[in-house]
């Protein structure tokens, strides 16, 4: 019984010395001085006021990526206590004592110290030598960009982290393939690839190069395994599932779930509500919510409601209108109805209000019991306060002559009849029920006489309309857009007979209790799309670049300035290993092409298990290299340089890859071997020395003279900041 | 073949007849009355085809019979051909083209339609010998060619004088020819090996020379090429030297033999359209200068630039204007309350300012005073001549762009402040260097906050004239749009010389106009709230464009494609995608199969491969681009599409009848099968044919019209 006594107990512990002592080195020079300069640094700014968001949970969108980023950092704020009370409003601003800036900043300077172990992992698992794998790790080591952008709380440094640990997972996965399929170590490193490949779209979405690219390489490597006709079909079908579920559907649940933390966390309503459709905002806390709390949700005849325009651009607006008439020639010469203005107006306002009536009975109050309006019903608007009906016709609007004239009708006695019919298509309804609702439906007007379709067209007026936004009847309709949309925003049902009872109830608040609640499918969609297609009409900053200037790294960035001296952080890398990595990926181009077409005409210059590690190493590193830095050229968007990072460290991990290669293959004499060693020695300390020449403006410290800086200006195009004196 | 020729070109041109003879109306509504002003903005091509792309194109063949230069986003080589074509059938080139509806009443146009209609049905005989080729079955090729004869939109866009069915002929040429190519793969340098080739550098150069949408297919055909040469050099019994013999054949053909063409096309295109016309001002100074009629032909300025000279500045972005100023003030909000200064595209009086020393305002046209130079590095001031202001800046937000500062005019009679000093540098000088005319690169640079004059390239509101915001950068970039340079130069104490001097070698032309295009067809941009034709539309004939006509009296056309088949295609991508992997997926688990099916995989992976990657280069593209989209874009990829419904039925049904043993049975499946393919085709046309033949009376989405029954898509309004 107790048998397993009689043998001692052993522990044996294999220690990778390598291993820790790089990850020792990261861990140092990535938190040595973390908290310097207490000052907020270049994107602090912006990614700043999302964590104070978060920790007073207020409810935003940021066009620039998914969520979880964000809330990584955040998790570093609440780990070290803030409590979100910081004005993020310039670069260089001190910060106050409530402030944890150590903790903010350890999650991105941890990640980024990481990236060592992983790079060194990485190229062991490529089947390199252990000497190339160590040179792989230093080099990211001294990399003085990544030191930068790891020391601040930006997200560059996290993304590199699950990138690389997506790739080390891949390959320790598909290493194990060969003799134990199916084990439990395999198991969790397939997983483990899954979850960081999520992680990394979580953070930014240039995460899905990589994703690609390992998706890509899982193809090409399932591909092979097809050939192979020692599996059976059905294991090859497990293994075809067991992929599918650990690379795409544990992905895709990951990402929804980082959305879906980010909604719980986020509940009160803030500064981007008005972006969010009506329903999204009803379901904040605070803000819509309180004013539409408890509205009838069936729109009647009778009913009062303001009329807000799906779109959302330029901005939020609600259909209004007010006893102002268009003029009767506009400056063009053109001529108008001179009829009541309609407009689109982007505040809360009493003559934001319409009614709902029935075109064949005259009253303008909800009966009993209610008589929902249905779609495909005609009804008329009537302005609340001017009781005019909304109408449109055949006269060319005020700043889109080939749309329609839309106005409050006014009786000239001029032979031009009202034409008020609308008829109500809710475009979103469902199958069972077509019940007009509050702020769920999305409904267009179409007009019946002319069958045009009611439309924001986007154009302000001029003076005589009060800058508000033009109201047009679109005929030519082509398909659905938002700007055609309208959907019920405030609702009640109206009581009173007489028009000054009327505008009474108007003027006094909406008042009942139901709540509604969005799925957190449908919060997901929207929030989703909002990132994607939010666009920042002004992009042009001091230090963007094309990406065409990263690779010679003609370009810097200055991301803070010492208030009195002329210490000074900038993103720069290291001029040694980024023309060495250029200078790799070049050898390692040619030297492909030419095995290549040699091998085609069955020349075989290197022996074939080099030629697979060589095409598999560089398959990994110079693809990763490829896949982030290329679609950069058919973006539109402002590129700044630290995009290329992610780039970059894949470039790094090649120059080992080539090294190695020319020493094996291409030195063919002891002498020349050694020769080559010597060389490579005598370009580390050039590496080496380079990264002690830019580390003052690494890490701000210490600060350095005119002249210094001066000396440091390699480059003319770089922008070194210098303080006259 | 011959038949199936003349049925095709039989039902265009019958069509094109037909809709001549139509009466039309010209669209009298009031709410259309003012499309037509902005025809020479940029977004012009945003409105011509709410009715014809005719007007636009028809146009620019009456240019080339009067020799007029014009600017158009595309190469020249589609528009020569209709002007050609207009000239040859006796086309005076006087109808104005103004706006859709006009009636042509004497103007001889049908030889440009015929000439449309012509080129549009010879895709059919195109297709139907490259499946033919292809799949070496007569069905598949039959049916690809039912497809295009019966589509309703082939139809309706190759019977109006448009670019696309030019655009699609020479792209079906360069398909075919490259296909045929292939096939003579085993009798290399033989008279038809040398001939298809070089058809199909001559087709790639028409291709090209049509749309730049010409560029896919030139990627077709160079993969194709890549993939064929690759296999060449696996092939170790042939040796190094034939196959140099073979890359340099391939070289010459598939490479210079283009691009001579192609700057042929150029060269013709500069030679013929010698005369100063609407397009002047899109190009260049120097390029202006050679136009005759343009205010810089052949005229003389002073070289060097001095004080006192009355001066144009001309922005170098494309399309940039001119330095403008006129006596309208910026509106209360907007920036400081003072006098506006835009770029202005057209040549006017208020372009025109004095260029005055900044410490001094003595009277320098005083005839006796001495003539002093401009030198780089200068500090200067620039009067208004109009209005006597001086061109200003400070650190108010400019109106559009608002992290630049705004410009304006200021002062009163040439007296401001130190807010109107601005030094003068020319791009790649020395200080003290002399400023040319013309030819200098000119940066301004604001003395007191070290922005840099620049235009913005967007478009002012009503107040601005619609002209464009001229701002102050502060981002010291060097970009065209801070870059200026001097046009008119008017100083009487200076001896003037020829500009001969400026004159563009043709490789400058060429590069510069393929800029102009480059960046006008990027400009091309979507407005906001502005519905338009997605990618993802095109495939499920989601939403068509109105040819003709708006209202229920009028003669409508309008461009769909035929439903039925478009849907076929749908499906059969799929179908093809389906049958590809399980293809793949058997060969590369060692299948064994008969040679029958061996013979089919084939045809399935390589000839279908070869089409649908044509399908893929000329569609996916689409998605990337930020420019305007409309559904015409879709049609070559179409053809692809229907030649690939033929090839793959044709496997599928083959490979149907193959589990069937008896041999009747199967044939009659198979036959059977094509039967009902190509019944349901003609039925599908006989329901649709009044789309691209004309339709009168209600809207289909009214009840009563004849068409309503066949509105299957909410987003259809014919």
């Amino acid at each position: 019984m107790l048998g397993f006594l009689k043998e001692p107990v052993v522990v044996t512990a294999k220690i990778n010395v390598n291993l820790v002592a790089l990850t020792m080195m990261g861990l140092i020079s990535r938190l040595w001085g973390l908290c310097y300069p207490r000052a907020v640094v270049f994107d602090e700014v912006y990614y700043g006021q999302f964590v104070s968001l978060y920790m007073k949970r207020i409810f935003f969108v940021d066009d620039s990526g998914p969520p979880f980023g964000h809330m990584l950092l955040a998790l570093g704020g609440y780990l070290g206590g803030f409590d979100g009370n910081f004005l993020w409003n310039r670069i260089g601003a001190e910060y106050s004592m409530n402030v944890p800036v150590w903790s903010l900043r350890l999650l991105p300077a941890l990640a980024g110290a990481l990236c060592v172990p992983l790079a060194y992992q990485i190229l062991v698992e490529l089947h390199l030598s252990h000497c190339a794998a160590l040179g792989a790790a230093l080099l990211i080591l001294l990399e003085n960009s990544l030191i930068t952008q790891s020391r601040f709380m930006l997200l560059e440094s996290i993304l590199i982290f699950f990138i690389l640990l997506a790739v080390l997972s891949y390959l320790k996965f598909y290493n194990l393939q060969k003799h134990s399929a199916f084990a439990g170590s395999w198991w969790f490193w397939l997983l483990l690839t899954g979850v960081a490949c999520s992680c990394a779209v979580g953070v930014k979405y240039m995460g899905l190069f990589t994703y690609m690219l390992l998706l890509a390489t899982a193809g090409l490597h399932f591909w092979h395994m097809i050939g192979d006709q020692n599996l059976s079909n059905v294991s090859l079908l497990c293994h075809f599932l067991a992929r599918g579920l650990a690379l795409i559907i544990i992905p895709m649940g990951l990402y929804l779930s980082f959305f879906y933390v980010h909604l719980a966390l986020l509940y009160r309503s803030g500064p981007h509500d008005q972006i969010m459709t009506s329903a999204f905002q009803a379901s904040l806390e605070g803000g819509l919510a309180r004013i539409t709390q408890g509205q009838p949700l069936e729109v009647a005849y009778g009913s009062q409601i303001t009329l807000r325009n799906v779109l959302g651009k330029p901005m939020q607006c609600w259909l209004h209108s007010h006893t102002n008439t268009y003029p009767i020639r506009y400056e063009n010469g053109r001529g108008s109805s001179h009829q009541q203005q309609v407009t689109c107006y982007p505040f809360k306002d009493v003559n934001n209000w319409w009614i709902v009536k029935d075109p064949g009975m005259q009253q303008l109050v909800v009966s009993n019991p209610p008589r929902p309006v249905r779609h495909g019903h005609i009804v008329q608007l009537v302005h609340g306060i001017t009781t005019r009906y909304l109408n449109t016709h055949d006269v060319a609007a005020p700043l889109s002559p080939h749309s329609q004239e839309v106005s409050c009708y006014i009786d000239y006695n001029i032979s031009m009849p009202a034409q008020n019919l609308w008829r109500v298509e809710i475009v979103n309804r469902e199958s069972d029920t077509d019940v007009w609702k509050t702020i769920l439906s999305e409904v267009r007007f179409v007009h019946v006489n002319t069958s045009a379709v009611l439309k924001l067209s986007g154009a302000s007026l001029p003076e005589w309309g009060y800058r508000q936004l033009e109201v047009v009847g679109e005929k030519l309709s082509k398909g659905y857009h938002q700007s055609m949309v309208w959907n019920v925003e405030e609702h009640r049902y109206g009581k009173s007979q007489e028009q000054k009872e009327r505008e009474v109830e108007l003027h006094s608040p909406t008042q009942m209790d139901i709540s509604k609640n969005l799925s957190f499918m449908a919060k997901f969609t929207e929030l989703q799309w909002k990132i994607l297609t939010l666009k920042n009409e002004d992009t042009e900053h001091k230090y963007s670049s094309s990406a065409l200037d990263w690779i010679t790294m003609d370009t810097n960035i200055a991301y803070w300035l010492h208030p009195t001296s002329g210490a000074q952080i900038h993103l720069l890398g290291n001029v040694a290993t980024w023309a060495s990595a250029n200078a790799a990926a070049l050898v390692y181009l040619c030297l492909s092409l030419w095995y290549l077409l040699r091998r085609r005409r069955e020349i075989y210059d290197i022996p074939e298990d080099a030629w697979q590690l060589w095409m598999s190493a560089g398959g990994i590193c110079g693809g990763g290299w490829a896949v982030n830095y290329l679609p950069f050229f058919l973006m539109e968007k402002t590129l700044f340089l630290y995009h290329y990072l992610p780039a970059v460290t894949f470039q790094i991990l090649l120059i080992p890859v080539v090294l190695q290669h020319l020493s094996d293959h291409l030195c063919r004499s002891v002498l020349l071997k050694s020769m080559f060693s010597a060389l490579i020695v005598a370009w580390f300390s050039s590496v080496f020395f380079v990264y002690c020449t830019f580390s003052p403006v690494t890490y701000g410290q210490p600060a350095l003279s005119l002249t210094e800086l001066k000396a440091l200006r390699w480059k003319d195009t770089w922008n070194i900041l210098m303080r006259k004196q | 073949l011959n038949a199936l020729f003349s049925t095709a070109t039989e039902t265009r041109l019958q069509a094109g007849a037909a809709g001549a003879r139509s009466p039309r109306e010209p669209p009298a509504r009031p709410s259309r009355g003012a499309e037509q002003i902005g025809y020479y903005d940029l977004c012009f091509v945003g409105v011509f085809f709410s009715s014809w792309d005719e007007t636009h194109f028809g146009k620019m063949g009456s240019y080339y019979i009067n020799r007029t230069f014009f600017f158009d986003v595309h190469p020249p080589l589609g528009k020569m051909l209709i002007g050609l074509a207009g000239y040859l059938s006796g086309y005076d080139g006087t109808f104005p083209f103004q706006k859709p509806g006009d009636r042509y009443e004497q103007h001889n146009y049908i030889g440009m339609r015929g000439f449309c209609a012509f080129l549009g049905s010879c895709l059919v005989p195109f297709a139907y010998l490259t499946v033919l080729e292809l799949s070496k079955s007569l069905p598949a090729a039959l049916l690809a060619a039912f497809i295009l004869i019966f589509d309703t939109g082939c139809i309706t866009l190759s019977q109006y004088i448009l670019l696309d069915p030019i655009l699609m002929f020479f792209l079906m040429a360069a398909v075919l020819s490259m296909v045929k190519c292939n096939s003579c793969a085993d009798r290399p340098f033989s008279a038809s090996w040398w001939l298809w080739l070089s058809l199909t550098g001559v087709s790639l150069a028409g291709a090209m020379g049509v749309k730049f949408v010409g560029l896919f297919v030139v990627l077709l055909v160079g993969l194709n090429t890549v993939y064929d040469l690759w296999d060449l050099l696996g092939n170790l019994s042939l040796s190094l030297v034939m196959f140099g013999k073979h890359l340099l054949a391939r070289v010459l053909c598939l490479i210079v033999l283009p691009l001579a063409l192609y700057t042929a096309i150029f060269a013709v295109h500069f030679a013929v359209l010698n005369r100063s016309g609407p397009g002047d001002g899109f190009f260049s100074s120097a390029f202006q200068s050679q136009l005759i009629g343009n205010n810089l032909h052949n005229v003389s300025v002073p070289e060097h630039l001095a004080y006192g000279s009355v001066v144009t500045m001309k922005n170098l972005r494309m399309a940039g204007g001119y330095l403008h100023s006129h006596w309208h003030l910026y509106p209360e909000g907007i920036g400081a309350r003072q006098q506006q200064v835009t770029a202005y595209l057209h040549k006017d009086l208020n372009n025109l300012w004095i260029i005055k020393k900044h410490d001094s305002d003595t009277d320098l046209s005083d005839p006796s005073s001495p003539v002093e130079f401009v030198r780089h590095g200068d500090i200067i001031r620039l009067e208004h001549k109009e209005t006597s202001r001086n061109l200003h800046s400070h650190q108010h937000e400019a109106p559009l762009t608002r992290k630049h500062f705004q410009v304006t005019g200021y002062g009163i009679n040439g007296t401001g402040d130190s807010n109107d000093f601005w030094r003068i540098e020319v791009v790649g000088r020395k200080t003290g260097k002399l400023i040319k005319v013309l030819r200098s690169q000119v940066r301004l640079t604001h003395v007191a906050t070290g922005c840099i004059l620049g235009s913005s390239g967007k478009t002012l509101p009503k107040w601005g004239w619609e002209q464009v915001e001229v701002t102050c950068t502060p981002y010291l970039k060097e970009t065209p749009n801070s870059l200026w340079n001097f046009e008119d130069h008017i100083n009487p104490k200076l001896p003037n010389i020829s500009l001969d001097v400026l004159k563009p070698s043709f490789a400058e032309i060429l590069l510069e106009s393929h800029m102009v295009m480059i960046r006008g067809n990027s400009g091309l941009k979507p407005k906001d709230n502005e519905v338009t034709s997605k990618p993802w539309h095109w495939p499920i004939n989601y939403q068509g464009l109105r040819f003709s006509g708006v209202n229920e009296t009028d003669y409508r056309v309008y461009l769909l494609g035929n439903p039925v088949i478009w849907w076929l295609n749908l499906v059969t991508i799929g179908l093809y995608l389906l049958i590809t992997v399980c293809t793949a997926v058997a060969l590369k688990r060692g299948v064994q199969l008969t040679s029958e099916l061996k013979e089919l995989s084939r045809v399935v992976l390589r000839a279908g491969g070869q089409i649908t990657l044509g399908w893929l280069l000329h569609y996916l593209p689409f998605f990337m681009m930020g420019r305007v989209l409309y559904f015409h874009h879709y049609f070559p990829a179409m053809l692809f599409s229907s030649m690939l419904t033929g090839i793959t039925w044709d496997a599928v049904l083959k490979f149907c009848a193959g589990f069937l043993s008896p041999s009747t049975t199967a044939r009659r499946v198979y036959g059977g099968g094509f039967l009902a393919l190509v019944l349901l085709i003609l039925y599908s046309f006989y329901l649709f044919h009044p789309l691209s033949y004309g339709m009168i009376g209600p809207m289909a989405s009214n009840p009563s019209s004849p068409m309503a029954g066949l509105r299957w898509m909410d987003s259809w309004e014919f």
